[in-house]
Order: structure tokens, then sequence, then C-alpha cells
């Protein structure tokens, strides 16, 4: 079974956020990165961009897929993790650690309510 | 287990295969290029005798798993047989040595076949005109999608900056349009594999320039509301592309020209049997209905009232998006497209779309029967169709690639496996009309005793293949660290 932290938000497409001071977080959960296989390169959205939610903010590419990332959330990127340049397999190994993609400084905290709770988005995935 | 030696890894100084050696450059030659160009060192070639080099490759080629050896049910690639006779009439000696500079006059063998091939393309696409220019499949795309750009342009229609997409489009479809500098806008495939049609409309509009599908689609199944699809695109002003990489299936049956669709790219090498794989060459036609008539790239074979013929280049038709490579197309793949065509005729071709879709119902049907899954089992299969092994990959463990890979020591290539995206743990399978019932059969026998292995003994399918050159190759090594230069 892939594992859900309780604490997180989740997109119906797969993204999770963690918020904290106004930032939020973002990466795949651990079901996505089990469904995409061995990750083999991460792209991901510049510094500064501002996004709106379900925005394509990066891909994530595997030996047998590629797949478009959508930010859960609207504001500014304020930072991108740039270790996984080298290192893509970190969304494989650690996908709600070192494996996180970019942060977002929020306009509208509000929007997490859009997100499901881990119990939704262990619902969705049962139903797929 | 066999490990091939590099060719370079057999070489000795001194050794040489004079047959292949270049001509010695004479020096009055060789002072015409300026001293800088020239290079310091010579080349790294291998040193290897003629006998080394013929025996090197023998048994590379041996080692093959291609259409000639074994069924190669690729889906979305149609990997058919490739009549001989088509390749020995391309290689007659008055079209190899036909110097693409060469007059007119000394041309019209050619060019009238040319000619001929855009009416056969035209007739059993229903569009108005053929190119044969494009290079490929990827340019026939961009080409088709440059047209669109140049009809909304010459209107002064500047407004139209999306592309609507199915999301069971062809992979190269959203690139195209982001080539020709659109947005991209996915529009969603219901679950028996048809478009959306409500999503369609909504997301129809002034914004756009046009729809790319490709039917029947990459869920091997024909969009059924087709007409509905193009009578909202042409009603928000957009125009419809049709990707002729399942052409296929309809041969001879139905046209896009008669779907409603604007502007199609065939895939000659593909649909009309000649050589692919491993890079090309292709060929990659483009039709297109009345109004993108002026802006087909060019040149084009044309006729005079005399009958002769001649080569119609922008200057003639300056509204043209132009050339897309130095010549024309690749002439010797447009020749092989032609001479396939002439031996079908109009019979033959309605026989391709008849038995390749015969021939992909049959497998489904006797694969469901030894307990494969189908993604769209109320659908009926155009001339590929799609297996789902979620149900495998959950409750055994053993996943569509560890499937792939069995069949191999099976002697049957694998289908084409994770693709389309949207169906998970899938095999996307075109068996072709070349096929016979026997060798549908025995791919058949293949998948029900790995099904079977899969039960009982799943590591036999995990640990697969046993029988090749060699086992199961680190994929993701190769993608992170690639590496295609060989240094001493």
């Amino acid at each position: 079974m892939s594992e859900i932290p309780a604490e997180l938000r989740y997109a119906a497409s797969h993204e999770w956020a963690k918020v904290e001071d106004g930032v939020a977080t973002v990466g795949i959960s651990d079901h996505a990165q089990d469904a995409m296989g061995d990750l083999v390169y991460v792209e991901l959205p510049e510094v500064g961009q501002v996004v709106a939610a379900g925005d394509e903010t990066g891909v994530v590419e595997s030996v047998k897929a590629a797949s478009d990332i959508y930010s859960p959330v609207s504001g500014e990127i304020v930072e991108i993790n740039e270790a996984l340049e080298d290192e893509p397999e970190l969304v494989n190994n650690v996908p709600y650690e070192g494996g996180w993609l970019f942060k977002v400084q929020l306009t509208d905290e509000g929007e997490l309510d859009n997100l499901l709770t881990a119990d939704q988005y262990q619902a969705q995935i049962d139903s797929e | 287990m066999s490990e091939t030696q590099l060719i370079f890894q057999l070489s000795h100084p001194g050794r040489s295969a004079t047959s292949q050696a270049p001509k010695a450059l004479a020096e009055d030659k060789l002072s015409a290029i300026p001293a800088h160009l020239r290079r310091k060192e010579k080349p790294g070639l291998p040193e290897v005798s003629e006998m080394q080099v013929v025996r090197h490759y023998t048994n590379l080629s041996a080692k093959n798993f291609a259409i000639d050896k074994q069924f190669y049910p690729l889906g979305s690639c149609t990997m058919k047989y490739n009549p001989r006779g088509a390749n020995r009439a391309a290689m007659l000696p008055g079209f190899l040595n036909r110097h693409p500079l060469a007059p007119e006059s000394h041309s019209q063998g050619f060019l009238s076949c040319m000619f001929e091939l855009q009416n056969f393309l035209k007739e059993v696409t229903g569009m108005k005109g053929v190119s044969l220019a494009p290079m490929a499949g990827a340019q026939g795309e961009f080409a088709g999608v440059a047209m669109i750009r140049a009809y909304h342009d010459a209107r002064g229609d500047d407004q139209r900056t999306e592309i609507l997409i199915p999301n069971a489009a062809h992979g190269t479809n959203p690139a195209t349009a982001v080539m020709c500098g659109y947005k991209v806008r996915e529009v969603p495939v219901g679950p028996d594999g048809d478009v959306d049609l409500e999503a369609l409309k909504a997301a129809c509009g002034p914004q756009t320039a046009g729809l790319m599908m490709t039917n029947p689609s990459t869920c091997g199944v024909f969009e059924r509301q087709i007409e509905d699809i193009a009578k909202a695109v042409h009603e928000a002003g957009g125009l419809l592309y049709y990707d002729g990489a399942n052409l296929n299936a309809i041969l001879g049956k139905v046209r896009p020209g008669d779907m409603g669709f604007d502007v199609i790219h065939m895939n000659l090498h593909k649909t009309f049997a000649t050589p692919h794989g491993g890079g090309g060459p292709g060929a990659g036609p483009v039709g297109v209905s009345e109004r993108l008539l002026p802006y087909l790239p060019t040149p084009m074979a044309g006729q005079r009232d005399d009958g002769s013929y001649h080569w119609i280049d922008t200057d003639t038709l300056d509204t043209s998006i132009g050339h897309l490579s130095a010549f024309m197309g690749n002439a010797g793949v447009l020749l092989r497209a032609y001479f396939y065509a002439r031996s079908l005729g109009r019979e033959g071709m309605i026989r391709v779309g008849e038995f390749s879709t015969l021939a992909a119902n049959y497998l489904l049907k006797r694969l469901e029967a030894v307990g494969c899954t189908a993604a769209y089992p109320d659908r009926r299969a155009s001339h590929e169709f799609i297996l789902t092994f979620a149900k495998e990959a959950k409750e055994l463990g053993v996943t569509a690639m560890d499937i792939a890979k069995r069949l191999l020591d099976y002697n049957q290539h694998a289908p084409t496996t994770y693709f389309p995206l949207l169906v998970p743990e899938c095999f996307l399978i075109e068996p072709t009309e070349t096929e016979s019932k026997e060798a549908l059969d025995e791919f058949v026998e293949a998948m029900a005793a790995i099904l079977e292995e899969a039960r009982n003994e799943p590591d036999r399918v995990k640990e697969a293949p046993f029988t090749q050159p060699v086992r199961r190759l680190d994929d993701v090594k190769a993608a992170r660290e690639l590496d295609l230069t060989w240094s001493e």
C-alpha cells in the first residue's frame, strides 16, 4: 500500500501540498511515483513564475511515461528543488521529503479547502 | 549468453578492407580544401578485414527481432510486411541514378510516378490536394499545422491561439502544436473511448485555431461522433487536422475528407508498407481540403496540358508554406509507396482495411477467451486494440513490461507497452493484414502460456527474458546516464 500522510492535502492529479507560514511545498504522491516507475528526469518551473491552481508547472519523466505536473495552489514559485536535476530518484525514494518539487508563496490559503484530505485521496485511489 | 564485441575492439593496425576503402584523393583536389578546414589527425576508424566486417555485421543482424523473422504487433506503428516487389521496382537503375537537379525532361518517369501517387493519395483520403514534400510523419504534422496557421494569418484572424487535442491523441500532436506556436488544450475521452463531446463544445471558441485528432484513435476504436466534432470545430471557425497514424484501419472504407477534415498527414512508412523502424527514412505526405490548397508545401509534381510533367514550386505558388527540405521528400520511399499502391489497386486497398480490422478483432476475441482483459470490451476494435494487465500487476505483481519481456522467450515481438498513457499497464496490439491466422494463433498460445506462468511461477515472467542475447537491460540507468560515444 502506498503511503498517504494524514497532515498533507492532495490534488486529484496526484500532487501533494504542505503549507507552512503561507508557503506550500509541492510534490507528487507515493502512489504517483509508484505508478510512474523510476524517474529519469524532472522538469521544474522557474523561480518567480506566477501560477494559478491547475497550471502546468513541470514534467516528471520515467522510462515508460512522461506526465505533467499541475500546481495544486495559486501563487508565486519561490523555490525549486535543484537536487532533482542530478537525483530524480529522490522523488521515488522519499516523495514526501527530499523528493519535493517546488514551493509556492500562496495568494489565497482558502484554496487549500479545494484539495483532497488524505482520506478522500485514498478513496480516489481505491476507485481507480 | 554471448557478448558481442564492438567493431573497434576487433581492430588491428594494418588490416584493411580494400573494397570498402575510399578512393585516395588526388593532391590537387585536397589542396582545394583550405588548410584550416582539414583535420589534423586521422579519424579513429577500425582497421579490420573484409571478412571480419561481413561476419561482424551478419552476426549482429542475426540477433535482430524483425518483421522478417517474427510477428511484430507494435500498436500505433503499423509494422506490416514491406513487399519485396516494391523494393525491387524502386531500385531500378533509372530511379537510383537520377539526380535531383536533373532537368525535368530527364525526370519524366519519376515525375509521372509522383504525380500519380499524389492522385492516389487524394482519392484514398478524399482530400482536394496532396503534397509529398514532408520527409516524415513529424514533418507532415508540422506542415499541416503550419498550413492551418497560414490560413488564419491570411485572413487576419490572429486571435486563434489554441489547438484542441483529445487525450487519446498521439503524443506527437501536442508537440507539433507547440512547435507551430499554439497553446494546447486537452479534451477528455469518455470511458468508451469516444471524445467527450460536451467538453469539446465547451472548449471551442474564437481562440480555437483547430483540432488535431487520430481516428481511429490511440484507444483502438473509431470515433463515432466525428461528424458532430467536425461541426462544432468548424462552427467555432477552427480547422480539423487528421493524424494519419491509424489510416490502415479505414483504408478504402472511409475517407478523412468525407468526415470533414481540412488537413491530413499520411505515414507512407506505415500504411503504404515502406520500411521503417530504426529511424526511417519515412514519408509524411499532407492532403488538404479546398481552402488550404494555396498553402501546400512545395515542390509538387504537376502535369501540363500536353501531358508532360513538371515541378510546381514557390515561383508559381507564392502562398505555399515553402520547402521542407533541399528537394522533395524521400524519393526512394515515395517510389516504394507508389508501387505498393499500384500493385494493390482499388480492390486491394479495401482489402487492407478489411483484413487489418478482421485480424485485430480475431486476435482480441481469442485473447479475451484465454483470460486477457480488454480496455474497451464493449467496442469493436479497429486495426488495433488495448489490453490492460492492471489486475495481474495488482494481484500477482506481474506487470505489462514483465509479460512483454517474457514474450521474447516465446519468439514473439512485444506489442507497444504503456501507451496510450490513459490505460494502466497496457499493451497496444496491432497485428496488421499481412499476418496469417496461424501466426495470430501462435501469439494467443504464447500469451495463454505466460498468463499461466504468471499465476503459477511468476518469477519466470518477472525475470524474463532468458533466451535472448542479453537479459533484462537497465533502461533507467541508460536514460539517466546516456552514453552514446565510443572511446578508447
